[in-house]
Formats: C-alpha cells, sequence, structure tokens
C-alpha cells in the first residue's frame, strides 16, 4: 500500500472522505445527456465562490461609516495595489450572479426540474434567489452613493406601507428615522457575514437535496428507471467526476472570458452593472432626478409602478417573487420537458419571457402613461403565466416522453 | 443498582417541562437582539430642533434644511401662488387636510401658519423619494394644469404647492407638516410647535 493509500485509508477510519467523493462525484451518476443550460448551476457556485473571496478582501479596505464609507470605495480604487481589479470583480460578480441565476431558473422552467420529486430542489432554491436578493440589496448601500441611499430608502420604505406595524418595522430595519449611519453599519454586517452564511448553507440543501433524486435532463424522464441489473446503475448515467467535471470546466472558460472582458474593457456596463449617480456621494437632501433599482431588480419594480396604489403596489411586487415557490404545484401537464409539451405552452413560455424581459426593461425607464399602461399587460401576462398554469397545462396537447434519453 | 420500572408518565412530563422551559428562555433571549436593532438612545436623542432664517427667501423660491436628517423644505409662496391654490381642490386626494399629516394649527386652507410660507417635510408619503420642486407653469411634461408643485422623480407622484396630493398617483397622503412656530418675523424654528400647541 502506498503512502497516500495508507494515508486516506487513515482519514476514511475518522472521516468519511472517500464515501463523500463517491457520493457526490466519483459515483454520482447524472444523465448523460446534459446539454449548454447545464452550466449554470456550476457557475453559479464558481461566481459564489468568486464573491466570497473578493468580498473579504475588499473588507480589507472598506470602512462602514456614513462619512467614510464612498472614501474609502475610492481609496480601493485609486490607492489600494490591484484594488479597482478586486472591486470591479465583486462589481461585476454580483449582476453575472443574477446572469447566472436567471439562465439557470429558466433551465428549469423548460425541462420541468421543478417537478415531482425536484419540489424541495426548487424550495430551496426559490430561498436562495430570495437570500440572494437580500445580499445584492444591501451590498448596494455599501458604497454609499446617490443611489445607494435613495435605492435603500424606497426598498426599505415598502416595509412602510404594511398596515398597523409598517411604520414601526421600517424604523427597525433602518435603525433611525432615515437611512443612516446605523443603517450602513447593519447593512454591513448582513452582507458581509449573515447572508453568506445563509447562502452557503442553502446552497448545501440544494445540493444534497438533488444528489438525493438525481438530476433532472433536457428529455424530463426519469433515468433510474432503466437501471443495470448488476451494478445498479443507471443505463443513461455517467459519473459526475470526470465527465461533468470536465465539461464544467469548458463552460467556465467561457465564462471567464465573458467576465474578464467586462472586468477589464466595461466595468460600469453603460451604467447598467455600476449606476452613474452612484459616484456622487449620499445626499439625504436630494433625489436623484431618474432612481432605479439594477437591473436584476427592475421587472419587480416595473410591477410596483404599475399598481396604482401604494399597499397593492408592493403586495403584487412581494407575490411576483413568492408565486414562483408554488411552480411544483401548478403545473399539471404529463410531461416535465419543453420537447415534448405542446404549442399552447410553448406559446405561454415565450409570452411569459417576453413580459419578463419588458418588464425589466421598462424598470429601467422613466414612467410616462403609455410605458405605464404596457407595464400593467405584461404584469398580466406575468401573473396569467403562474396562476392560469393548473388549466393551460392540463390541456395542452403532449407528444409521448421517450423512454430513454434521446442525447 | 436495583431494577426499576420507568415511569413513562413522568418522564414525558419532565421532558415536556425541560423543553417548555427551555423553550420560553431561548424565545426570551432573542428579545435583546431585536431590540438591539432598534433606534439607539444617540438616534432618539438626535433631531434636536432646526432654527431657519426665512428673510432672504425670494417670493417663489423654496430653502431646504436637513431636521431629523430629513429635507425641510421653507417656500416664500406668491400671491399667485395663493390664489391659484383653491382650483386644485377637486383634483386633489385630501384637500381639506384631514388626514393627521399636519399639526393642527397648520390644519387650514394653506396648511401653514403664515398663508406664503409653506414649511413641509420633502418626503414623498409613498416611497420616501424626495420630490422634485417645480414651481413654473404649465411645463410640458406635466401638461396644461399644472399651476405649480412637486413631483416626484421615482414615481411619478404630484403635489401642488400646499404639499397636498393629486389624485391617481401611487403616494396616498399629503406631505408631512413638521411641528414649528415663529420666533420672530424672519426666524422659524422647525421641530417645535408654538407654546400651549
Amino acid at each position: 500500500m502506498s503512502t497516500m493509500q495508507k494515508l486516506v485509508g487513515w482519514i476514511d477510519d475518522r472521516f468519511p472522505l472517500t464515501s463523500n467523493w463517491k457520493t457526490h462525484l466519483s459515483e454520482y451518476y447524472a444523465p448523460k445527456n446534459f446539454n449548454f443550460w447545464y452550466f449554470f448551476g456550476s457557475l453559479a457556485l464558481l461566481v459564489l465562490v468568486l464573491q466570497i473571496v473578493t468580498g473579504i478582501f475588499l473588507t480589507m479596505n472598506y470602512k462602514p461609516d456614513a462619512t467614510l464609507a464612498f472614501l474609502s470605495v475610492e481609496y480601493i480604487m485609486r490607492d489600494v495595489e490591484w484594488g479597482w481589479l478586486i472591486r470591479y470583480m465583486h462589481s461585476t460578480g454580483a449582476s453575472m450572479f443574477f446572469v447566472v441565476v436567471y439562465l439557470h431558473m429558466f433551465r428549469g422552467l423548460m425541462y420541468g426540474s421543478y417537478r415531482k420529486p425536484r419540489e424541495l430542489i426548487w424550495i430551496f432554491g426559490m430561498f436562495l434567489y430570495l437570500a440572494l436578493m437580500a445580499e445584492a440589496f444591501m451590498g448596494y448601500l455599501l458604497p454609499w452613493g446617490q443611489m445607494s441611499y435613495w435605492g435603500a430608502q424606497v426598498i426599505i420604505s415598502l416595509f412602510g406601507a404594511i398596515p398597523v406595524v409598517g411604520d414601526a418595522l421600517s424604523t427597525w430595519i433602518r435603525g433611525d428615522y432615515v437611512v443612516s449611519d446605523a443603517t450602513l453599519n447593519r447593512f454591513f454586517a448582513f452582507h458581509v457575514i449573515a447572508l453568506p452564511l445563509v447562502l452557503v448553507g442553502l446552497v448545501a440543501a440544494h445540493i444534497i437535496a438533488l444528489h438525493e433524486v438525481g438530476s433532472n435532463n433536457p428529455d424530463g424522464i426519469e433515468i433510474k428507471k432503466h437501471k443495470d441489473p448488476v451494478t445498479h446503475i443507471p443505463l443513461d448515467g455517467i459519473p459526475f467526476h470526470p465527465y461533468y467535471t470536465v465539461k464544467d470546466i469548458m463552460g467556465v472558460v467561457v465564462f471567464l472570458m465573458v467576465f474578464t472582458a467586462i472586468v477589464f474593457f466595461a466595468p460600469e456596463m453603460g451604467g447598467w452593472f455600476l449606476e452613474p449617480d452612484n459616484f456622487i456621494p449620499a445626499n439625504g437632501l436630494k433625489t436623484p432626478e431618474h432612481i432605479v433599482p439594477l437591473w436584476y431588480f427592475t421587472p419587480f419594480y416595473a410591477i410596483l409602478r404599475a399598481v396604482p396604489d401604494k399597499f397593492m403596489g408592493v403586495v403584487a411586487m412581494g407575490a411576483a417573487v413568492v408565486i414562483m415557490f408554488f411552480l411544483p404545484w401548478l403545473d399539471r401537464s404529463k410531461v416535465k420537458s419543453i420537447r415534448y409539451r405542446g404549442n399552447l405552452y410553448k406559446t405561454i413560455l415565450t409570452l411569459f419571457v417576453i413580459s419578463f424581459i419588458g418588464l425589466g426593461y421598462l424598470g429601467t425607464q422613466a414612467p410616462t402613461a403609455v410605458t405605464t399602461n404596457i407595464a400593467r399587460v405584461l404584469s398580466i401576462i406575468y401573473f396569467a403565466f403562474f396562476l392560469l398554469m393548473p388549466w393551460y397545462t392540463k390541456i395542452d396537447k403532449t407528444k409521448p416522453e421517450p423512454e430513454r434519453v434521446t442525447g | 443498582m436495583s431494577e426499576q420500572q420507568v415511569d413513562n408518565g413522568k418522564r414525558r412530563f419532565l421532558i415536556a417541562a425541560t423543553t417548555a422551559v427551555g423553550g420560553i428562555a431561548g424565545v426570551a433571549v432573542i428579545a435583546p437582539f431585536v431590540m438591539s436593532m432598534m433606534p439607539s438612545q444617540r438616534a432618539k436623542a438626535a433631531g434636536a430642533p432646526v432654527e431657519v432664517d426665512i428673510s432672504k427667501i425670494e417670493p417663489g423660491m423654496l430653502l431646504a434644511v436637513a431636521w431629523q436628517g430629513k429635507p425641510v423644505w421653507v417656500v416664500n409662496r406668491t400671491k399667485t401662488m395663493l390664489k391659484d391654490l383653491p382650483t386644485n381642490d377637486s383634483r386633489l386626494v385630501d384637500p381639506k387636510s384631514e388626514q393627521e399629516q399636519q399639526p393642527p394649527y397648520a390644519k387650514n386652507e394653506f396648511r401653514s401658519i403664515k398663508p406664503e410660507y409653506l414649511v413641509v417635510v420633502g418626503i414623498c408619503t409613498h416611497l420616501g423619494c424626495s420630490p422634485t420642486y417645480r414651481p413654473e407653469m404649465a411645463p410640458p411634461d406635466l401638461g396644461p394644469k399644472w399651476d405649480g408643485g412637486w413631483f416626484c422623480p421615482c414615481h411619478g407622484s404630484k403635489y401642488d404647492l400646499s404639499a397636498r396630493v393629486y389624485k391617481d398617483v401611487p403616494a396616498p397622503l399629503n406631505m408631512v407638516i413638521p411641528p414649528h412656530h415663529y420666533l420672530s418675523d424672519t426666524r422659524i424654528l422647525v421641530g417645535e410647535g408654538p407654546k400651549g400647541a
């Protein structure tokens, strides 16, 4: 026995190293027909690691104090060795996190990955999405620019719309009667320690649940139905390592090409990743002329603005996120994957994508009477996609699913 | 030790009692953490009244000062502005200021102590942005009926020159009139009502 084997044996007697390696990598059998849509889960994990690492280095120079915060970010950008790179990696990473997460969620929509027995994977995923939104929102306050300040003011005021307890609740969140040093300091605490812990815990739950039931695939059929009679390995399964680890590295390479191109050549992305008004220090007496959240919140922001009532607007915005949790129980189709669904579902899914992107665009624009009406139509389509799903998925003409995966 | 009969009833009682007492203590210990997030004593003590010299405000002009970290505006309204105010009544949510958005001494036609000087907390009652002062008549973006007021850039709420909110905008209430009183003809104190009020 080699020294290496001896060492592994010594560890295995005390810690389940080899068995975990097998369960989650070398003997985790994933369907052999994954396509490029299956990159985005592992890419989300990569971005999480990137954000944690760059975040740790940013905290070494950042000051969570209303009088120092803005200047400490400029200090990182101008005077800290390579500080600009670390900060741009972090700010670009925030937007790219949402890019890969939205694509990852859309993959789930297309192939019915939320359907039985994967409901809990979807629920954990939705909690991850919520935690990620909170993480991004709180992180955006930290540079203490005009958009940081007024964005936080608006979002915290949303809680004030809740009847009876609203005002007390928003004061409690701010820790003051206005967004102030107390707010900045606590958002820093949530952003750097509380929410990252929640995110990492939820990622673990998401992956453990996935490895318990096994991955879905573009055909939306269960590979566990056809196993080798002797080895009990799914006939259409291949071990995650080395097959998908190698495939994912290819995805990582392409992703990093895009990521680094943004970091080096367009870190502000024309105002989409870093808004121009945020280069002005926070001023509690003057709201910027045109205030919008970052692009990843704008679909929900457009829904908020489409409703002409303060409380109902907030309810509609919250409902737009919460309704996604119920997807596993709203879909009554006989098949999971879009490949075997009828034209009705495909049409409605296309409308849903158009409404989501359309709302996202409108949320970035100043409201006018015309755009508000368009936003109302798109909001109705958005909610109809979910609320009518039990009906249209049932009457949709599906094609028969294959027995085995089709590659 | 002799073999004893397990008294399951007693065991269940002890488990339930321990769980209940431990649970109560566990919940109780959350309280100080939750309360630590409320405004601190220092934050509560801040927000002392602010003195404003209003002699330099030209007719039609707005002066912004900070009180409790919030913008407070003092507007010197012209005679024309005051004359136009009642014409808006039918298009407003609360023209008579019936909601508790002002101290009793400012609950009048002009929402102020002296008609010309409006003192108001410049925060939109929708989601807390600070609206933009638009005193001009009928600008192209606000329509021909506009005779001065505030427009909120965040979600399009509109207020007239008494900070009363128009109908069909997201903001539900008129902007808040803070407690204030006149120290002399040219100086006001924001944050404290007149004596006896």
